[in-house]
């Protein structure tokens, strides 16, 4: 038996380090997986909520953060890899111009 | 049946599991050596044990003697972590996968499987979507031209198949109404009319059944669709820097993928045990486990067979056969079955 | 008792991973370790009970999306990130604030919160169930989002395809 509350922690703690990730990073790979460390964070406590409220409608949720996380990945990369073509480094604060 | 009992049948279970599908692993390179062999008019390996039966020994020796060399130019982490994630996917995708009926020893009551979960299917396509991580990692690490693009070539393609080898399996799913892989095989149990076997593939899904052989041979990197370690242009792609037991891991990993997409084509499509029962209790019970080790073999006989036919393909030809051929085939089929199920229903 | 050693276990490799994936400097590290992340939140879904999210979780996330990610580490040859100096103030006063905020969390959420224990497998999520769910309640936020990948998927394409393979299309009409 595990109080919910743990789950919400681990959960809480993932979240965290997502964002912690994504302020302190400097490679643009790096922070996107710092976004997918925070949206895996979230679904956690979604499933706890689920099995908490006996509501299945929890793990569903959790689909459709995974279709919207692979969306944005897909996107994501093909930006980064746009970016990589134009300006030849991954670094974000080499990256401060609209235009070439 | 108590936790000790579970816990030393799961045991016992585990050690012969694995030591039949090494050996099977052993033997697969042997028959391919033999096989393609004869097919290009030569002999094979003759010269170790009768037929060559104890080659298989002699290379494993071989490949445990040799020096195991790093180059120099590695990321070293990762070039020793690649093959070991190889090989440790491929091992152990065969957990879930059933070779027999539920057998009755004494007064335990065991199904012939390590363990029988509700979603083995699931089970086996994620740890074998995971095994791409080996490949990718082998190549990137070993820092050389030919291995990173082995690892690229191999990557994209295992990515773009699963998709079509997932969706093939949909319709199977969609009749037996189970991720199981013990209730799939229940569920094609008897005959149509008292001859024809109500197997998978004679009701409706032989469409599926050659979309999963051909997406399961590009999962597995063989020919035709090897180009990840096209020895003409790549030298030997991801593993071209590995000697020695890590070259024989990832030998053994492609040995053991293909086994278990074997036993997943047997098990899906082909009624995986049922046959011809006859004959006193004991042979009744021992003849399940060889009608499906039959299949497997016919399996691994046409991947082999295939090898040693036809040509590869180029790049651009594998992903536009995948990605505009194979998918739509697959979702067609996926649709026409969900119709047909409904209409039934 | 099995229960929670397990959560312990796992939940314990999840931050490992997570803390990891912020020290390594090296893209690539941080990606494998983000996959550790998945696959322990995975068995997490297991303990939960949920089955089919947590085999979902490890063929898409750790086995499709992740593996994107590996690609384009690969692809671009990304190296190891180069330092920057951070603020002063961001290291004196940003780490102990959150570690003393994210405590606080944790303490307000373990005491406070007046939540029951979760037993293993307390919510079972068979495919069944799910595909109800999914394509009965939920039929119209399911058909939305297969036209939000849709229009990733061009997005994607359009921003990954080089200009010059872009105009030659546009010549040859």
């Amino acid at each position: 038996m595990v109080p919910l509350s743990y789950y919400l922690v681990l959960s809480g703690v993932l979240f965290a380090c997502g964002v912690t990730g994504f302020l302190i990073k400097r490679n643009i790979i790096t922070i996107f997986m710092s976004i997918e460390l925070m949206l895996n964070g979230v679904n956690l406590s979604f499933v706890a909520f689920a099995a908490h409220w006996h509501a299945l409608s929890g793990q569903i949720f959790v689909f459709f953060v995974m279709v919207v996380a692979a969306a944005e990945a897909a996107v994501g990369l093909a930006i980064i890899i746009a970016v990589y073509r134009t300006r030849e480094t991954l670094n974000v604060d080499q990256v401060n111009l609209l235009k070439l | 049946m108590n936790l000790t009992t579970f816990i030393i049948v799961s045991v016992i279970k585990t050690v012969i599991a694995l030591f039949v599908l090494l050996t099977a692993v052993a033997y697969s390179v042997w028959l391919e050596r033999k096989v393609v062999g004869h097919i290009q008019n030569r002999w094979g390996p003759t010269r170790v044990g009768p037929f060559g039966l104890l080659q298989p020994l002699a290379d494993g020796a071989k490949f445990l003697f040799k020096e195991d060399l790093i180059p120099p130019h590695v990321y070293k982490p990762l070039y020793i972590a690649a093959p070991m994630l190889a090989v440790m996917f491929a091992l152990t995708s065969i957990s879930v996968i059933p070779i027999g009926n539920v057998v009755t020893i004494g007064n335990i009551k065991t199904p012939l499987q390590i363990t029988d979960v509700n979603i083995g299917l699931l089970i086996v396509l994620g740890i074998t979507s995971l095994g791409v991580y080996g490949v990718a990692l082998a190549g990137w690490s070993s820092n050389s031209k030919y291995s990173l693009l082995g690892g690229l070539r191999a990557s994209a393609q295992m990515v773009s198949y699963e998709i079509s080898l997932g969706l093939s399996l949909v319709g199977v799913l969609i009749l037996a109404g189970s991720f199981s892989l013990r209730a799939i095989v229940d569920a094609q149990a008897g005959t149509f009319w008292g001859f024809i076997p109500r197997w998978n593939i004679f009701q409706g899904q032989i469409i599926a059944f050659f979309i999963y052989l051909t997406a399961a041979y590009a999962e597995t990197n063989r020919v035709p669709f090897d180009l990840p370690e096209a020895e003409t242009e790549l030298v030997a792609g991801y593993h071209t820097e590995y000697s020695a037991m890590k070259f024989a891991m990832f030998f053994m990993a492609e040995y053991a993928n293909m086994i278990t997409v074997a036993c997943l084509a047997s098990l899906l499509f082909l009624g995986g045990w049922h046959g011809p029962l006859f004959g006193p209790p004991l042979l009744q019970a021992i003849l399940p486990v060889f009608w499906f080790g039959l299949r497997v073999f016919m399996f691994l006989f046409i991947y082999i067979w295939v090898r040693g036919t036809l040509p590869r393909f180029r790049y651009d030809q594998l992903m536009a056969f995948g990605w505009k051929f194979l998918l739509p085939m697959a979702i067609a089929n996926l649709v026409i079955t969900a119709l047909i199920v409904a209409i039934r229903s | 008792m099995l229960h929670l050693v397990l959560f312990l276990i796992f939940g314990a490799i999840c931050v490992a991973g997570a803390v990891n994936l912020l020290v390594q400097r090296h893209p690539i590290n941080s990606a494998l370790s983000l996959v550790a992340v998945m696959a322990s939140l995975a068995v997490e879904y297991l303990l939960l009970g949920a089955e089919f999210v947590a085999a979902v979780q490890v063929i898409v996330y750790a086995g499709a999306i992740m593996v994107l990610f590996v690609f384009v580490i690969m692809l671009l040859n990304a190296g190891e990130e180069a330092r920057t100096g951070g603020s002063r103030v961001a290291i004196l006063f940003g780490i102990p604030g959150m570690l003393a905020g994210s405590l606080l969390v944790a303490w307000v959420l373990i005491t406070h919160s007046g939540t029951q224990e979760v037993s293993a497998g307390a919510l079972p999520g068979p495919p069944r169930e799910i595909a109800n769910l999914l394509f009965h309640d939920f039929l119209l936020p399911f058909e939305v989002t297969s036209v939000l990948v849709l229009i990733a998927i061009m997005g994607a394409v359009v921003l990954a395809a080089r200009p010059e393979s872009i105009e030659q299309q546009k010549r040859e009409g």
